[in-house]
């Protein structure tokens, strides 16, 4: 493979995203576990862009790191005194989760390796018009347009739960 | 860049959000391993729409976005669950909330 900017970029971001990762699951402070998976969803966003979904990344920046990381952030004000910052680990469940995940990073990239229809498929690098457009007539004049109003109803459902189970209890 | 970058990348994310959620004991920290697996989901469904079907065909992007729009109101009502559980409980240690062990 030669070495072009672009695929300097690309391992810049898979690295990014990694990394990141690895520290939202090791690191014990949970602000900073927090502030690391921002990092990884950004990375994300960026491979988003390398496989031409500008619609998909700009979604990604907005809905995770705008909505749920802040979601996230009030989670962890709200439930956390000064000593629960700190994530508590049992180093029995350390061992065996560490065995099971290892176990099922060897199994997934086993597949990933052997799947013959899988493999040699390079990115072409042709470029695609913005998808923004055509998104929009799958979803609101296509086969799309269930399943988005499913989730709409969804979407409120969930809205009006959450309110319901968090709000204080009033009792009389 | 072929498939197999993307998808290793995605496996590795799925591999350390489940071992956060296997080892880690506050709730929240286990809603960051769940994003890690929904975010894995959703770059393998737009990897698998970028190089397995015709370049015309944005499916696999639709059902990605259909992913975050789920992770969002998942994450919403987790919330929400945490919220009630610490009120009632004073922590947020999934092995201390066990009322409704024998």
């Amino acid at each position: 493979m030669e070495f072009t900017l672009k695929n300097f970029i690309f391992y810049g971001f898979a690295l990014m995203t990694v990394a990141s990762a690895l520290l939202v699951v090791t690191v014990r402070n949970i602000v900073h576990a927090a502030f690391s998976l921002m990092v990884t969803l950004f990375g994300v966003a960026g491979l988003y862009v390398f496989l031409q979904a500008d619609f998909l990344a700009a979604t990604q920046v907005i809905v995770y790191v705008g909505g749920i990381l802040v979601l996230i952030l009030f989670g962890v004000m709200m439930t956390s005194g000064r000593l629960e910052m700190r994530v508590h680990i049992e180093r029995g469940q350390l061992l065996l989760g560490g065995i099971v995940s290892l176990a099922l990073l060897t199994l997934l990239l086993t597949v990933i390796a052997n799947t013959p229809a899988w493999k040699n498929l390079t990115d072409d690098g042709t470029e695609l018009a913005p998808t923004t457009e055509r998104i929009g007539e799958l979803i609101l004049n296509g086969p799309f347009l269930l399943p988005f109003e499913v989730v709409s109803v969804l979407l409120l459902v969930a809205l009006i739960g959450a309110a319901l189970i968090s709000r204080k209890e009033v009792r009389e | 860049m072929t498939l197999q970058h993307y998808l290793v990348i995605s496996a590795i994310l799925f591999t350390l959000g489940i071992f956060a959620v296997l080892t880690r004991r506050n709730a929240i920290s286990i809603l960051m391993g769940i994003e890690l697996i929904l975010n894995s989901c959703n770059l393998n469904f737009a990897a698998f729409s970028r190089f397995m079907t015709p370049p015309e065909d944005i499916s696999g992007q639709i059902i990605a976005i259909f992913g975050i729009v789920l992770a969002a109101a998942e994450a919403a009502v987790f919330l929400a669950i945490i919220l009630a559980i610490y009120r009632e409980f004073g922590s947020i240690r999934p092995d201390e909330v066990d009322t409704l062990k024998g």
